[in-house]
């Protein structure tokens, strides 16, 4: 195991001439490029002059910003109020992530709040009496597997999930968010990540699916939400992810996806962006670095033997510096940049990256790389399907495991329905 | 949009809303996750649950979504039960559109909202506003995804593409580095001409390189030419090789050398004969990418060499190294390398 106290990569006399050049030709892409640098800059600066200390992770402070979120939450939240099995998700996953248990009655309120945002006809919603969406079913079986108790797992009523799912199925391969919603690459992530967590795939259930996913691979080499948009991190996480998930990640041009996800990072601030020439966010260290070990997982299942044995083909040491010195908040929780405020998306998927970062597996072998001191040591986000470790679910190993395990010993339910049948007897309003 | 009323008031405080029972939200007895809504929020959401409970379709309900919405635009229960009202009750689409346009240029980053001007744009089958509407919210923001993916739906399902590529070229003259507007490029001669017209391929290529030589450190460009030439084989383009050569002299960046990378690579899986020379020259440049001008992508451009090497090395290919750590102690492959095969 490697600990780097020093030397920081951002302290490096290399480090300032990485900075963006703009050949002399300002437009509004590179404005806003070097005032984000110069802000990094304002950061590390302020760090070496201040700190002694090797970079920290405020572990208590997180904490205490996640417990308290858990139960409460400002009325700056009502903009979440469809998205809240997903603020059970970044919170609890947080936790996890930072190895704080969760206190047994808590847990079991959660899984009685996500009762109540279960759909009558299957799904989970943003909130009770809220209609099914694939993005809240996504975070709420992510959600209860993370709790990982009995009671956790009887809550979702498979049955119906499996009619839900085929409820938003589309002819051509791809699924809407919910019905009457819009289509993109995210619900076919969000749909096989259930389905094969609660063991309900059925042969009919994800066809064209990959066929439809791969359409979604552009010119740049990553995917965009739906065919011809641009390619972005979120998207190509999904795509990819959702191609691991059903086997068939091997239909994607997997070098040029390579090449991409690789070019988003960026050389001065260490951290991602999410589309070229945009800027840098804290949440693609997740979404972005977190697609090297599945590109690392899929390349060596292709029979590549020049892959690394010690390292994701990203800056792990940058990413972590980016992370730690740039997207805390002292008071607890994690952001986008210097200058935004925290929140939990944020600080979910911060830390997720930072442990992406900090760990490297691929079969038996388990490398780390702390940058700063031993205790920002997070748990490890990769689940295996079989042998090799990489982030698919974004929830711990050993709870991707239990839950598989859990839901295997249950027969695949029959479905009721057939595929593209609304379960809503309203006006179909999305063809 | 909004009246008097609605503003100074809740529901609870209107005789119009009398006769019904709000239904308050239950969260159950010990609840998570649980926001301080206002009481504005939770007024009208109580009253929203009861007219979903007994499915009214009435013109207050109608009424209501918009203040239910205006609380959260990202409840697409709501969006959707407006949509169910819309048909229901025959609302006038076109004030419908009216709306949408407002809201959504107060909440242009919103699922939710893009998609209801799809559908009201659908029922009406009439997208004469909306190339004008989008470029007005691309003016704010041109790079607002939701917007790109509208515009690519209004121009396939309504096949108007004839000033698409005007419009494109309008954005990437005010900001050449708009990677939303390289990828409509590409999307716009996709589903016209096409790239498999040579002049139409040259037409491109000669436009990018004029942007490199403009602004040569912008990614966008560069990613722009790799992309309309890799299916074609980039080797194959005539005198391409020659003009980034010279390009290297004047206008390098590491995106130059990257490419440069990619027209050898594309040489040696596609040149029969011997590549000795260009094996050497490209693994030459990943080292020097992985160790001086994008060291940012150490890894992988050492990975790179590395892939290079094993598959076209002509000699015995168990003594070129495989996996990088066979060395003990090696930071990065590259400096051991050998950039040239042991033959």
């Amino acid at each position: 195991m490697e600990s780097v106290s020093s030397p920081l990569r951002c302290f490096g006399e290399c480090h300032t001439a990485e900075k963006y050049t703009d050949d002399g030709v300002e437009t509004v892409t590179s404005v806003e490029q070097r005032k984000v640098e110069r802000s990094i800059q304002e950061v590390v600066s302020v760090y070496k002059q201040i700190h002694s200390l090797p970079p920290t992770l405020l572990r208590d402070q997180h904490y205490q910003y996640l417990k308290k979120g858990l139960r409460h939450l400002s009325d700056a939240y009502e903009c979440l109020d469809a998205s809240r099995p997903w603020l059970c998700y970044w919170i609890l996953h947080s936790l996890e992530l930072l190895e704080e248990p969760v206190p047994t009655a808590i847990a079991s309120d959660v899984c009685k709040f996500l009762a109540r945002c279960q759909s009558p006809t299957g799904g989970f919603a943003g909130g009770p009496c809220q209609a099914a969406h694939l993005a809240p079913t996504y975070a709420a079986v992510n959600a209860l597997c993370i709790i990982g108790t009995q009671e956790a797992y009887n809550i979702i009523d498979r049955e119906k999930l499996l009619s839900f799912l085929f409820s938003v199925k589309q002819p051509d391969g791809s699924f809407v968010m919910h019905i009457g919603g819009e289509v993109d690459v995210r619900s076919t992530y969000c749909a096989a990540s259930v389905a094969s967590l609660t063991n309900i795939m059925t042969p009919t259930l994800f066809q064209d699916t990959p066929t439809w996913i791969v359409s979604c691979q552009n010119w740049e080499g990553g995917l965009g939400g739906v065919p011809g948009l641009e390619a972005h991190g979120g998207y190509t996480f999904c795509g990819m992810a959702a191609m691991v998930i059903l086997g068939k990640e091997h239909m994607l041009d997997l070098k040029s996806l390579l090449r991409w996800v690789a070019s988003r990072q960026m050389r001065y601030e260490g951290g991602f962006q999410g589309r070229c020439n945009k800027l840098v966010d804290g949440c693609y260290s997740f979404w972005q670095a977190g697609l090297l070990p599945l590109l690392h997982r899929a390349l060596f299942k292709g029979g590549d033997s020049t892959l690394s044995l010690q390292k994701w083909m990203f800056e792990q040491q940058a990413l972590q510096e980016y992370i730690l010195l740039c997207c805390q908040n002292p008071a607890g929780g994690l952001l986008d940049k210097p200058g935004k405020s925290r929140d939990f998306y944020h600080t979910c998927y911060c830390l997720s990256g930072l442990s992406v970062a900090q760990h490297f597996g691929n079969m038996d072998l388990h490398h780390e790389l702390i940058v700063g001191r031993e205790e920002n040591r997070l748990v490890i986000v990769f689940s295996s399907l079989q042998a090799p470790s990489h982030p698919v679910y974004n929830i711990c190993p050993e709870k991707v495991a239990q839950a598989i395990q859990h839901f295997h010993q249950l027969p695949v339910p029959v479905p009721a329905q057939k595929e593209g049948s609304s379960a809503c007897n309203t006006t179909t309003d999305h063809s | 949009l909004i009246n008097i009323n609605q503003l100074l008031s809740t529901p609870t405080d209107r005789k119009e809303w009398a006769d019904l029972e709000p239904v308050p939200q239950d969260d159950g007895p010990n609840p998570v996750v649980k926001i301080a809504y206002s009481d504005k929020f939770t007024d009208v959401y109580d009253y929203f649950r009861a007219l979903l409970k007994n499915d009214e379709k009435s013109d207050r309900a109608f009424t209501l979504t918009a203040e239910a919405i205006e609380l959260n635009a990202a409840n697409y229960t709501v969006w959707h039960y407006r949509r169910v009202l819309l048909q229901a009750l025959e609302k006038d689409l076109r004030e419908e559109m009216r709306y949408i346009t407002a809201i959504i240029e107060d909440q242009p980053k919103n699922y939710q909202v893009w998609h209801h001007r799809r559908m009201v744009v659908e029922w009406l089958n009439d997208p004469s506003e909306e190339l004008e509407f989008i470029a007005e919210i691309l003016s704010q923001d041109a790079k607002n995804y939701h917007a790109w993916q509208h515009r690519q739906w209004v121009l396939k399902e309504y096949k108007l593409w004839d000033s698409e590529l005007e419009y494109v070229e309008q954005l990437l003259e005010e900001d050449v580095r708009n990677n939303s507007a390289w990828n409509q490029r590409h999307y716009v001669i996709s589903h016209t001409t096409g790239y498999s017209d040579p002049s139409i391929l040259n037409r491109e290529v000669q436009y990018s390189l004029k942007q490199i030589k403009k602004a040569p450190h912008n990614e966008s460009v560069w990613n722009y030419l790799k992309g309309i030439l890799q299916d074609r084989g980039l080797s194959s383009h005539p005198g391409l090789l020659e003009q980034i050569l010279e390009l290297k002299e004047t206008h390098c960046s590491p995106y130059l050398l990257g490419f440069l990378v990619d027209i050898y690579e594309d040489s040696l899986e596609n040149t029969s004969g011997d590549q000795v020379e260009v094996l050497s020259k490209a693994l030459e440049l990943c080292e020097l990418l992985a160790q001086e001008k994008d060291t940012i992508r150490r890894e992988y451009w050492s990975y790179v060499g590395r892939s290079l090497q094993m598959k076209y090395c002509s000699d015995d290919p168990s003594t070129t190294s495989s996996a990088p750590e066979t060395d003990r102690g090696s930071a990065s492959v590259s400096v051991h390398q050998e950039t040239t095969c042991n033959s």
